[in-house]
C-alpha cells in the first residue's frame, strides 16, 4: 500500500477504529500482566494441566481431520452443485457459528445421549458417546466444522469451475479432475480452513462440558481445567490461558500468513501479465 | 496426397462423410444450430457477440445440456436427448479438447506437466506421459519452457504450451475459442502460422472475430446470427459472396438486402439498386428467379462520394447522412446511412465531409454484385 496515497478516511473513523483495537488488545494485556513469570512454568507443567493440554491437543487433531474429511465435500456440493434447498443447508450448516456452544452442547445429547435420536441404537451396539473422549471430538467437530466450510468454500468459488472444465474436456474423470485440479488449486483455502477449524476446536468449552462433562484425563481439556482452576489457583489459570493465547496468536499467523513466493499463483490468478510500474518482471 | 484426395471424394460420394454431425437447441438462450464437420476438416464459426458461438462449444464439449437435439462424432453419440433412451456422454469421455482464448494453464503444474495431464488421465504411464509431453511442447516449439510455471509464462508462451496440451490429448475434434483474441500483435502471427501447422488434417472448430484467422486456418466456414446458421461454405465464397449482413462486414462489402427484379434488388424502403448478375461466376447457384430474396453487394471502393445528386445512367444514388468518417489505410472511409465508401483524404478535403453531413453515394451498376438469398 502507498503510504501517500489519499485514503479519504474521516479522523472520528480513526478514532473509533484505535477503541476498536483497544477492546481487543487491552484485556489480553492485563492478563499478561497478572502472569506469576516466577511460578509460570511449574503452574503450566503440573500433572492436571498437562493432561489436559495433551487431550486438547489430540481431541483437537482428531476433530479438524473430521473437518477436513466432511468438510471439503460439503464445501465442494455447496460451491458448485446446483440443487433444490441449496441455500437452506448453506444457512444451516453455518448455524454453529452463531449458536450459543451450550445449546449445541444439548443438541449433541439428545442426539448421541443415552436417551438421545440415535444414542438406544448405538447403545444396543455396546457404544455410548456421550461423557467420553469422542464426545469432546463430536463437539469440537459441530463447532469448528463451519469454519472450514466458510473458508473453503470462499476458495473454491473464488477459484472457478474453469479449470476444472478443461481438465475435463482433456479426459480426466470426475475424481482425476478433483484429486490433480480442484484440490491443489484450493490448498491454501483449505489449510487456513483446516487451521481456523483446529483453534475452534482448541478453545471449545460450552458444547464440551454440556455434551462430554469434566473428567480429567477423558474429556476435561484446556479450556475446562482453566474454569475449574480458576475456583482455586487463580495463578494456574492465567498461566493456562496464556498458553492458549499463545497458541492462538500462532493460528492466526499460519492462517493468514501473506501468501509465501514459492506459489505465485495465489496472488496472481490472470495469464496475461500485466505490468506495473516501478516493478520489475 | 493424390490418395488422399481419392479418400475424401469417395467418402463424399458415399453421402455420409462427417466426422461431426450435430444438431442441438437451448430455448433459453434461442440457440437452434445444426451442423457438421468432414474429415480433415477445420470449420470457422463466426458471428456477432450472443450469437451461441460459445454455446455451440460448450454444448460439443459437454459443459453444456442442451434442451434437445443430438450429436455424433466419428460414429460415437455424443448426446441424443430426442428418443426414448437419452443418453449424454459426460465431457471426459468424448474426445473433444477445448482450447479457450485463455490458455487456462494449470497453475500449480510445470509446463511439462500440464501437456503430461491428458495422457495421464488417459492411463498412460507416469514417464511414458512426460515423454510424449516433451515431443509436444518441441512441437509447438515450447521445449524450453517444459519445467516453468504458468506466472513465469508470456501469454504467447501460455497459449503455446496450452496448444500442445490440447493436441496431446490426441482429440477426434479440437475445439478452439477464439484461440487467438487475448495475444498482443506480436505473438498472434506466430500462433497463427502454428495453428496453420497443427489443423491441417485435423478436425476443428475455431471460435474467431478475426476473418484473417477464417482464410487462413479454415476451410469452411459457419456464420451464426442470433442462435441460428445465418450462412455457411467454403470460405473464400462467403466472403466473395456474402449472403448474411454479418459476413458482408467480414469481408468489408456494403450488402442490401431486398426482393430480386432482373438485374436489380428492391428494397423494402421501394429504392431499386441497378447491379449484374454474377451467376456466370457461381454457376452452381442457378440462375435466381425474379421476386425471390435476393442481396446487391458492392466494395465500398467503388462508391464515389458527391454533394449533389449526380445523375447519370447507369448509376445508383443514395442520398444519405454521414456518420462517422474514419482513416482505412490510405484513403478515408466514409460511413453513412449503414453504408461506406472509401475516397482519397484530399477528396474528402475537397468536399469538405463532416459527420451530420447529407451527401450522395454514387455507384456504377457494373460495380454492383446481384444474387439471390
Amino acid at each position: 500500500m502507498d503510504r501517500h496515497a489519499y485514503s479519504g478516511i474521516p479522523a472520528w473513523v480513526r478514532v473509533l477504529a484505535v477503541l476498536a483495537a483497544v477492546v481487543v488488545v487491552l484485556p489480553l494485556l492485563a492478563m499478561v500482566l497478572r502472569v506469576d513469570w516466577a511460578q509460570f512454568i511449574p503452574l503450566v507443567t503440573s500433572g492436571p494441566s498437562l493432561t489436559a493440554l495433551g487431550l486438547s491437543l489430540r481431541t483437537s487433531a482428531a476433530s479438524t481431520v473430521l473437518c477436513v474429511v466432511l468438510g471439503v465435500p460439503l464445501a465442494l456440493v455447496l460451491a458448485r452443485d446446483s440443487f433444490r434447498l441449496q441455500g437452506l443447508l448453506r444457512s444451516l450448516v453455518l448455524l454453529p457459528l452463531v449458536l450459543p456452544p451450550v445449546v449445541g452442547g444439548i443438541a449433541l445429547l439428545y442426539t448421541f445421549g443415552r436417551q438421545g435420536l440415535l444414542g438406544q441404537a448405538l447403545e444396543v451396539l455396546g457404544l455410548r458417546i456421550a461423557f467420553s473422549t469422542t464426545a469432546v471430538v463430536l463437539a469440537q467437530t459441530f463447532v469448528a466444522l463451519p469454519f472450514l466450510v466458510v473458508s473453503l468454500e470462499g476458495a473454491l468459488r473464488t477459484s472457478g469451475s474453469r479449470y476444472e472444465a478443461v481438465a475435463a474436456t482433456l479426459g480426466a474423470r470426475p475424481g482425476t479432475v478433483f484429486r490433480r485440479v480442484t484440490l491443489p488449486l484450493v490448498l491454501p483455502g483449505l489449510a487456513s480452513g483446516a487451521v481456523l477449524s483446529f483453534a475452534r476446536s482448541l478453545g471449545e468449552f460450552g458444547a464440551t462440558l454440556t455434551f462430554a462433562g469434566s473428567l480429567q484425563g477423558v474429556t476435561r481439556t484446556l479450556p475446562l481445567e482453566i474454569y475449574l482452576q480458576r475456583e482455586t489457583d487463580p495463578a494456574a489459570a492465567v498461566a493456562l490461558s496464556l498458553v492458549l493465547v499463545a497458541v492462538a496468536v500462532a493460528v492466526v499467523a499460519l492462517a493468514y500468513r501473506q501468501p509465501a513466493k514459492s506459489r505465485p499463483w495465489t496472488a496472481k490468478r490472470t495469464t496475461t501479465p500485466a505490468p506495473v510500474r516501478g516493478e520489475v518482471p | 496426397m493424390d490418395c488422399q484426395t481419392d479418400d475424401d471424394a469417395r467418402t463424399r460420394s458415399r453421402g455420409s462423410p462427417v466426422t461431426l454431425s450435430f444438431q442441438a437447441a437451448v430455448a433459453g438462450r434461442g440457440f437452434d444450430v445444426d451442423l457438421a464437420v468432414r474429415p480433415g476438416e477445420t470449420l470457422a464459426v463466426m458471428g456477432p457477440n450472443g450469437a451461441g458461438k460459445s454455446t455451440l462449444l460448450a454444448s460439443i464439449a459437454g459443459l453444456l445440456r442442451p434442451d434437445s437435439g443430438r450429436a455424433e462424432l466419428n460414429g460415437r453419440t455424443l448426446f441424443d436427448l430426442d428418443g426414448a433412451n437419452r443418453t449424454w456422454l459426460p465431457p471426459h469421455h468424448r474426445g473433444t479438447a477445448l482450447l479457450a482464448q485463455e490458455p487456462l494453464l494449470f497453475p500449480h503444474l510445470s509446463a511439462v506437466d500440464n501437456v503430461s495431464f491428458g495422457p495421464r488421465s488417459g492411463g498412460v504411464p507416469k514417464r511414458d506421459a512426460k515423454q510424449q509431453a516433451m515431443r509436444w511442447l518441441a512441437d509447438v516449439e515450447a521445449e524450453h519452457l517444459a519445467g516453468r510455471r504458468p506466472a513465469q509464462l508470456s501469454g504467447g508462451q501460455a497459449q503455446r504450451v496450452a496448444v500442445a496440451r490440447a493436441l496431446a490429448a490426441d482429440p477426434a475434434l479440437l475445439l478452439l475459442d477464439e484461440p487467438l483474441a487475448a495475444l498482443d500483435i506480436h505473438s498472434a502471427p506466430l500462433l497463427r502460422r502454428l495453428f496453420k501447422r497443427v489443423l491441417a488434417g485435423r478436425q476443428a472448430i475455431i471460435v474467431t472475430h478475426d476473418v484473417l484467422d477464417a482464410l487462413v486456418l479454415a476451410d469452411r466456414v459457419v456464420i451464426l446470427e442470433n442462435g441460428k446458421v445465418a450462412e455457411e461454405g467454403p470460405t473464400r465464397t462467403v466472403l466473395e459472396r456474402p449472403r448474411s449482413s454479418f459476413a458482408a462486414g467480414l469481408a468489408g462489402l456494403n450488402f442490401i438486402p431486398g426482393t430480386l427484379d432482373g438485374a436489380g434488388v428492391h428494397t423494402s424502403r421501394g429504392m431499386r439498386i441497378a447491379g449484374h448478375h454474377q451467376e456466370q461466376a457461381f454457376p452452381e447457384a442457378g440462375f435466381p428467379e425474379a421476386g425471390g430474396p435476393g442481396v446487391a453487394v458492392f466494395p465500398p471502393s467503388a462508391v464515389s462520394v458527391f454533394l449533389d445528386d449526380a445523375h447519370g445512367s447507369p448509376r445508383n444514388s443514395f442520398a444519405v447522412t454521414i456518420t462517422d468518417l474514419e482513416p482505412h489505410g490510405d484513403q478515408i472511409r466514409v460511413r453513412a446511412g449503414g453504408l461506406a465508401a472509401d475516397i482519397t483524404p484530399s477528396a474528402s478535403a475537397d468536399l469538405g465531409l463532416a459527420p451530420g453531413m447529407t451527401v450522395h453515394f454514387v455507384v456504377k451498376a457494373a460495380a454492383v454484385s446481384v444474387y439471390g438469398t
